[in-house]
């Protein structure tokens, strides 16, 4: 209870409210952007984080999550394209209701919906991260190896596109963590000569081109593209015939986008396309689905946002991220010092506690500002690629140099772009790339601190119950696709 | 006749080593197998100094393991066929080479010169003809940048014509 009460300090602190007010109104910027998100915004804005407090730069980072997963709804809606890839399954109800002359009723479904999925996620996190963490006392280093091994293979079998691609592009993430010296010997691998790789590749220059860069190089095949923009009065709360018909839709896809949030996979997209097709499932009226359901619009709102906290659990509770955007904030937390784990629950509980708050907080002022503001929100889809692209380029650039100063990381920066648009264009998803780099130290540091313990037996592993566990639960998620896949 | 048999039946058309699943999956393999060699030439670290494994050992794991989830795709890309993609457009091209004259720029005259030029040229090749706005992306943004990063993060640019001016060198 008393660490409950850590959880309102944002509210009687005026710096972390502008905090959060700035980051909520830049995730929704970010959010109704198509091609931007998340993730690219919260890596962008990651060298300016280093201004402020450990606190303050996390709490930025969440209300960016938070609020640009909702504002991608506003585009889904108006334009009938996703703001956020979360927003995929927003637009399959969303925009022909708004054709029908309902777009104020469409998003302020959303809206609400979004807020009360995102407000559910943040009560799992608070009373499910501190359980997990309290769990992973137990863990040892082969405990971690099996761990992180889950996590990779969750992520490819429940990602977007192929187990298999997925489990490549993972693969080439933890390779990727491999450049520069080896961490426990100081032998250097994959350097060849070049003195500036010996510390290895920054976390920021790749996500910033596979997801920036890349999504530049994607905008320019797209040029002919024409967006019919629906007309927005203004939003509407939902009537209550509305909350009748979807209040146990809400419900249903807070606990699934939570569900799936805590699992390391595509988070948000994941979920609410699960939300889209469990609503459809239980719905007394399927056939109005695709029509301008409000019920396929709440199910898919509300399990993207609740992914959000979802996500952040294994993220706070383990250091094993649960999304490509939890993995920005994982790195935030890392490069303010702060490592996460079930030490930080003990130690700083009114640095976590003060997380949650804020998220509860940013959820509560992306339903004031989308409620009011969504009108202004959507004008900003009228800046044309044209011109937002190259000052993104700018933005990418500076942003990506400032972090070491160093010119090589905005080489690797363009690299990964090209890189990254090839990938998508061949249906690999860049996520695991970055979740794998992420994890890829873990993997290889747990697993070499394991042998060590095990003087080199491998079979050891097979006598530690938790590790066994994992690795059960490794091979059903490579299966899972498969059993799939057969039923389908 | 659905999607999979009419791709099935264009892709039939071409030589094996034209289709993308091929060619995707030769570079993937091709690049794994280089860099697999490469790390035979790790050095080797005497047993007392070795933690478990040695270096090497986990990449050329990662990189074996790569090349054998290829090998699956290609395998698998025989009974379900990729998707044919359209070509890519000029713009696409443009914009790659922007890049490249990016890092030519940067690297022997300016950073921010670098930026301001690919900002126009990108702009204007994606079909930007207003002066006013190409100047805009190219000139008035990127300053707001160079200073706000300049004086809110104390970032020092990279020497160069345009920097040195700024800087006063």
């Amino acid at each position: 209870m008393e660490n409950l009460s850590l959880m309102f300090a944002p509210l009687v602190s005026s710096k972390l409210m502008i905090v959060l007010v700035f980051g909520t109104l830049f995730g929704l910027i970010l959010g109704v952007l198509p091609g931007l998100g998340p993730t690219t915004g919260g890596a962008l804005i990651l060298p300016f984080t280093m201004t402020l407090d450990p606190l303050s730069a996390i709490v930025l980072l969440t209300a960016i999550y938070c609020s640009a997963t909702y504002g991608g709804a506003i585009t889904a809606v108006l334009i009938n394209t996703p703001g956020t890839p979360a927003a995929a399954a927003t637009c399959l109800d969303g925009y022909p209701l708004a054709q029908k002359g309902e777009a104020g009723r469409a998003l302020g479904m959303a809206t609400i919906s979004s807020t009360i999925g995102g407000i559910f996620s943040v009560v799992v996190l608070v009373f499910f991260a501190p359980l997990l963490a309290q769990l992973a006392y137990e863990f040892g280093q082969p405990e971690y190896f099996a761990l992180a091994i889950f996590g990779l293979t969750m992520l490819a079998s429940i990602g977007e596109g192929s187990p298999i691609k997925n489990l490549i592009a993972g693969a080439f993430g933890i390779l990727i963590s491999t450049i520069g010296k080896d961490f426990m010997t100081s032998i250097e691998r994959f350097t060849y000569g070049i003195n500036e790789l010996s510390e290895g590749i920054g976390f920021i220059p790749v996500v910033v081109g596979l997801f920036a860069i890349s999504e530049m190089l994607t905008q320019s095949t797209l040029l002919d593209q024409v967006f019919k923009r629906v007309a927005l009065k203004a939003v509407k709360l939902p009537s209550l015939l509305d909350y009748k018909k979807t209040w146990k839709t809400i419900l249903r896809s807070s606990g699934i986008g939570s569900f799936i949030g805590v699992l390391p996979a595509e988070g948000g997209t994941v979920a609410s396309l699960i939300g889209y097709s469990e609503a459809k499932r239980w719905s007394k009226n399927p056939e109005e689905f695709g029509k301008g359901s409000v019920e396929g619009i709440a199910g898919a709102e509300a399990a993207n946002n609740a992914a959000t906290g979802g996500a952040m659990v294994p993220t706070l509770a383990l250091g094993i991220p649960g999304s490509a955007t939890t993995a920005v904030i994982l790195t935030g937390l890392i490069i303010h010092g702060v490592r996460p784990g079930p030490d930080l629950f003990r130690e700083q509980p009114e640095f976590l506690y003060g997380i949650f708050g804020s998220m509860l907080i940013a959820n509560i002022l992306f339903f004031i500002f989308g409620f009011f503001g969504a009108k202004i929100f959507a004008r900003i889809t009228l800046v044309p690629n044209k011109l937002l692209w190259p000052m993104i380029f700018a933005v990418s650039v500076c942003g990506t140099y400032s972090l070491s100063q160093s010119m090589l990381d905005v080489w690797i920066m363009l690299f990964f772009g090209v890189i990254g648009f090839f990938m998508r264009r061949y249906g690999f998803s860049v996520v695991p790339v970055i979740i794998g780099l992420i994890l890829g130290e873990l993997v290889e540091g747990t697993l070499r601190q394991s042998l060590v313990i095990f003087e080199g037996n491998w079979l050891l592993f097979l006598t530690r119950p938790i590790v066994v566990t994992f690795f059960i639960l490794s091979l059903i998620a490579l299966a899972f696709p498969l059993l799939r896949k057969k039923r389908k | 006749m659905n999607n999979v048999q009419k791709q099935k039946r264009a892709n039939k058309s071409l030589p094996f080593f034209f289709k993308d699943e091929f060619k995707v999956s030769f570079i993937i393999i091709l690049i794994s197998t280089v860099l697999l060699i490469s790390t035979f030439s790790f050095d080797i670290v005497p047993p007392i100094l070795n933690r478990g494994i040695q270096p090497a050992t986990f990449p050329k794991g990662l990189l074996v393991l790569i090349i054998i989830l290829t090998s699956i795709v290609y395998y698998l890309s025989f009974k379900k066929p990729w998707e044919t993609k359209k070509k890519l457009p000029q713009p696409f091209f443009l914009t790659l080479l922007s890049f490249i004259f990016f890092i030519f720029i940067s690297k022997t005259l300016d950073f921010f010169l670098a930026i301001s030029l690919l900002s126009v040229f990108v702009s204007y090749c994606w079909g930007e003809r207003r002066v006013i706005y190409l100047i805009l992306v190219s000139i008035i943004f990127p300053i707001i940048v160079f200073i706000f990063f300049e004086t809110i993060l104390g970032l020092r640019f990279p020497p160069g014509i345009i920097t040195n001016i700024y800087y006063q060198v």
